[in-house]
């Protein structure tokens, strides 16, 4: 029977730790590339462009519907035969970017197309141009509609961050490897990194509910 | 290397790899569906200690990353004198994963059959489990197909992660080759078209069709 050792943790304690501040900041700026990528999908999709459409809403298809880590080994091992050179970090963060852009592209469509039919008429009552109707009228509507699905998506982002330890970023899952292979003792590495995730998907995942419900109390609905 | 060249080169080993995965898709899938059925309709036991037990399964295996559910099963379980077979092991973390996901559909489901067929069930003298299994669930399934298409479609994405404890599936093969040719575009272009035609052209059309036989078998087609 293979025994816990206390002592053992906390002395890998503080690498793990380190490796979750790398886990945060890799989940969070894949989340910021993917916040603007999928804007900027969602918009595209609702344009009048309808090749460009068709194309968007099969990409975005594509992506959804094959795996993440299939998809970070493409850009890792895929850019350099076209010459460009990615570390892992940017192609794990481009891949995982580019992912989670599909999946809040969604989000945002059914967050603009939840604000009512009458805002747009009143905007073009009111001869505001298009963008004008969307800076100023849409959007900060739609803003509220998608912080459920983008809250939903920000836990996700961060509980896929260990897949991109497989091309080499020194995230938790890395670190929990490197840990364990050098000490030859896999228990406390791999049962910290689970406690660690739930320590902070767990609260997370509360605090979107909260303002779940917070939001949909101010909206009145 | 053309990508037709490469396909006719090394289609068998993808092929084999496909097998693999989708062998591994319909286990999870088998146990993450019978899994759910039981923590979701344990979520809504009047038992306090079952609905515990529910709520700290469907936590725990939704607050952490798949990848250390499955180094977990594979590298620690081993040391408590468990050991177990890749190919199991990487069905069983999927099935234990995805059916913490489908508890919550199930729940749902179940909720949101209407009152009314609750309270003839109990008019005609029905026994509780009666109920359930005559009444309730048969509604609660066809509420609940369309939710269970996405996430078995989330479930074989899930199956690209057993390659990482080295079960011969699609992407394992696709490393492989790529290990050995270093044609990365192609084979990972390979293999994220097969995965998209599994899911778009066998699992999203089967259940659609599944959706309608369940609909009409109901009468409510």
């Amino acid at each position: 029977m293979f025994k816990w050792d206390w002592d053992f943790t906390w002395q890998i304690l503080p690498r793990l730790i380190h490796a979750t501040g790398n886990t945060l900041i890799a989940a969070l700026s894949g989340y910021a590339i993917a916040m603007v990528l999928g804007l900027a999908l969602a918009l595209v999709q609702r344009g009048n462009a309808t090749v460009l459409r068709w194309l968007i809403r099969e990409l975005i298809e594509f992506i959804r519907s094959t795996p993440l880590l299939v998809q970070v080994f493409f850009v890792f091992y895929v850019a350099p035969q076209f010459g460009v050179r990615l570390s892992p970090w940017v192609s794990g963060m481009l891949a995982i970017g580019l992912h989670y852009a599909c999946y809040l592209s969604e989000v945002y469509r059914g967050g603009i197309e939840g604000v009512a039919h009458g805002q747009w008429e009143a905007a073009t009552a009111l001869n505001m141009s298009t963008k004008q109707t969307y800076v100023r009228i849409v959007i900060p509507q739609a803003i509220p509609l998608c912080i459920p699905g983008m809250g939903n998506y920000l836990v996700g982002i961060f509980k896929d961050t260990p897949m991109l330890s497989v091309i080499g970023v020194a995230e938790l899952m890395h670190t929990a490897n490197a840990i364990g292979t050098e000490n030859y003792r896999f228990l406390e590495p791999y049962t910290s990194v689970g406690v660690i995730f739930l320590a902070i998907s767990l609260p997370s995942a509360g605090l979107v509910n909260l303002l779940e419900r917070y939001l949909r109390h101010r909206l009145g609905t | 290397m053309g990508f037709l060249e490469f396909l006719a080169q090394y289609w068998p080993r993808l092929l084999s790899g496909t097998w693999v995965t989708i062998l591994i898709f319909a286990c999870s899938a088998v146990l993450s569906i019978a899994l759910s059925m039981i923590a979701g309709l344990c979520k809504l036991a009047p038992t306090p200690l079952l609905r515990a037990v529910a709520v700290c399964y469907v936590e725990l295996f939704r607050g952490t990353s798949l990848l250390v559910q499955l180094y977990w099963i594979f590298f620690v379980l081993p040391l408590f004198g468990l050991t177990i077979e890749k190919f199991t092991a990487g069905c069983l973390a999927i099935g234990l994963n995805i059916g913490a996901y489908g508890a919550e559909l199930v729940k749902g489901a179940v909720l949101a059959v209407p009152r009314g067929q609750w309270e003839a069930a109990l008019a005609i003298n029905m026994a509780p489990a009666q109920r359930m299994r005559r009444v309730i669930l048969p509604q609660a399934l066809v509420i609940a197909l369309p939710a269970w298409g996405n996430l078995l479609i989330e479930l074989l994405k899930a199956t690209a992660l057993v390659s990482l404890i080295s079960v011969s599936d699609v992407m394992f093969e696709a490393k492989q080759i790529n290990g050995q040719t270093f044609l990365s575009a192609q084979v990972f272009g390979a293999a994220l078209v097969i995965y998209y035609i599994l899911a778009r052209c066998l699992l999203t059309p089967g259940m659609r069709s599944l959706e309608k036989r369940m609909r009409s078998k109901l009468g409510s087609a």
